[in-house]
């Protein structure tokens, strides 16, 4: 891999989309030694709002730190989808949750509408904890680091004690994503 | 995988950068983007015996960390858009009292409260002139997480070494993006310490205007004892109002840093040599610039980039240089047309076009090769 490849998750302020694209960039930068940049862009309210974290991986140095032609995109809002699905490749990937994300008169690219506030809910018993599945959905989609170096990312920058459900948030996202690719 | 391999936040970056430099004390006032250097700091400095002080705001900040380096501690503030013009009074108190300071300012969208969130380059020309009265600063523009580590070490050694506050002028996106960082070990870096002067305290004058040498600052509580005030001083520090002391500390002011400019300059060139046209841009703006290099050269136009690490004092030598064989200058920047001013100037031998776009969002690579496309068929 060489080629310049695009992250974007977005949704509102306070689903914990930044820390997704801290933990792939970490992921793919320490534990794979790629080269690897993060970036957001937020409204200046603590919670709500449209927010998103980008994530760029190369081979190469990377240079412009934003993403403008999206390889994988995750949106956990409506109002994320509608506003950002435009950067979108052609061939790009989008993934959304079935209960968030109903309006695809926008869609772009390739699209993967998966249960992940269902499974959350019946097998974490909250919703806290989505923004790691929709990043374990992404990991296994991209195929762009692996399970062990994702995991490694993950458990460095959760807060002791929830490892084990962060875990299981992630290996939700995981089969999720086995399940649509089949 | 080593130990000192970390992806981290520019932000942080500068903080690591100033435990580094051997920070002793940190007064601030958070504040959109910069928050996370206080943040950071209140962590760690007080873990190695340094001092976190959240002051009342950015004022008071600025005079606690004047304060702490008059008893000679090396000391640093970070800031954003509405903090750093509240700070302006006491920087001026530190150029003109020659105390050694670092001020980060995360630069956002203004004037006023403007865009907490997002970036803009609009404090270049109030990082040189934000303060009143004629005074000469040093100011940098770091690109990547990496060199705003490296870049706050050496901040800290040039606010020691010519006795002036140095502005450490990064923007949200190089201050909240995350990037690779090799986390050097103090023994593999320049760190200047403070030193007391070499001269007993009977015989020490604070300033001096004509030798041309930067006299240390000897810290309070070492036996030296001094005047410290904003009025014009002489190199006793009391008061004066005679003409020729009054003409002697202001030109000292103004050519302690210009005179040693060969010292202070840092810069980058990129692909100059066979350029047809020269950009000019600086922090995250050169990042994107740099893209569109590449997609201009792939297209056929050769361009080339100078890109000022210090930005003030201003390389002007370098510029004019530059602009002798390279006839088309191309100055982008996230702001209405400020550095741009500087290279006109410079640049006399060529024309000097400019991409300003000031929208909340980055200068993208597409727009800048856009410009470059019409520039080059001008």
């Amino acid at each position: 891999m060489s080629e310049r490849i695009e992250f974007r998750f977005s949704g509102s302020g306070g689903q914990g989309l930044i820390l997704a694209g801290i933990i792939l960039a970490d992921a793919a930068a320490i534990y794979e030694n790629k080269n690897a940049v993060q970036t957001q862009s937020y409204g200046p309210e603590a919670r709500g709002g449209s927010s998103k974290s980008e994530v760029i991986i190369s081979d190469d140095p990377i240079e412009y730190p934003k993403a403008t032609k999206v390889n994988y995109m995750v949106s956990l809002t409506q109002e994320a989808f509608n506003k950002y699905i435009n950067d979108v490749k052609d061939d790009g990937i989008v993934i959304v949750d079935k209960e968030l994300v109903t309006d695809f008169s926008k869609a772009k690219g390739k699209l993967y509408v998966l249960d992940m506030v269902k499974s959350a809910r019946e097998e974490l018993g909250k919703l806290l904890g989505l923004n790691i599945i929709s990043l374990g959905v992404l990991v296994e989609i991209s195929g762009i680091v692996s399970h062990d170096s994702i995991e490694k990312a993950l458990l460095k920058r959760v807060p002791k004690g929830f490892e084990d459900y962060n875990k299981k948030a992630l290996e939700i996202g995981f089969r999720l994503a086995k399940e649509v690719k089949k | 995988m080593s130990k000192n391999i970390k992806l981290m936040q520019g932000n942080e970056a500068v903080a690591e950068g100033a435990v580094i430099a051997g920070c002793d004390f940190f007064a601030g006032y958070p504040i959109t983007p910069s928050s996370e250097v206080a943040e950071i700091l209140s962590s760690k400095l007080p873990k190695i015996g340094k001092v976190f002080l959240q002051m009342e705001d950015e004022i008071a900040a600025m005079g606690a960390i004047l304060g702490a380096a008059l008893g000679g501690a090396k000391v640093i503030t970070a800031t954003s858009g509405p903090g750093m013009s509240l700070k302006q009074e006491n920087i001026g108190y530190a150029s003109m009292c020659e105390i050694p300071c670092v001020i980060v300012n995360v630069m956002r969208g203004g004037p006023s409260t403007g865009l907490p969130t997002l970036p803009a380059q609009g404090d270049v020309m109030q990082a040189k002139w934000g303060t009143h009265g004629d005074h000469a600063v040093i100011a940098i523009t770091p690109s990547s997480v990496n060199e705003s580590l490296y870049e706050t070490i050496r901040a800290f050694n040039l606010a020691i070494k010519y006795r002036t506050p140095v502005i450490i002028l990064t923007d949200e996106i190089i201050g909240h993006m995350r990037e690779k960082v090799v986390i050097p070990d103090k023994s593999e870096v320049e760190v200047l310490d403070i030193k007391l002067p070499d001269v007993p305290p009977e015989k020490y004058n604070p300033y001096n205007y004509t030798s041309g040498k930067v006299t240390p600052l000897a810290p309070m509580g070492e036996g030296y004892r001094y005047h410290v005030t904003g009025l014009i001083h002489g190199e006793t520090g009391f008061p004066s109002q005679k003409t020729d002391v009054i003409q002697n500390a202001q030109n000292w002011l103004i050519d302690k840093i210009y005179k040693n400019i060969k010292d202070i300059e840092k810069f980058e060139e990129f692909q100059t040599d066979d350029a047809d046209i020269l950009i000019v841009a600086y922090g995250s703006t050169s990042r994107s610039s740099r893209q569109a290099i590449s997609v201009a050269r792939a297209a056929g136009i050769k361009v080339g980039m100078f890109r000022p690490i210090t930005i003030w004092p201003f390389p002007e030598e370098q510029i004019s240089n530059l602009s002798k064989k390279i006839k088309k200058v191309l100055v982008v920047e996230m702001n209405m047309g400020q550095i741009i001013l500087e290279v006109q100037r410079a640049a006399c031998g060529s024309k000097v076009y400019g991409l300003h776009i000031v929208n909340g969002e980055p200068i993208t690579p597409d727009q800048i090769f856009a410009k470059i496309k019409e520039v080059s068929e001008n």
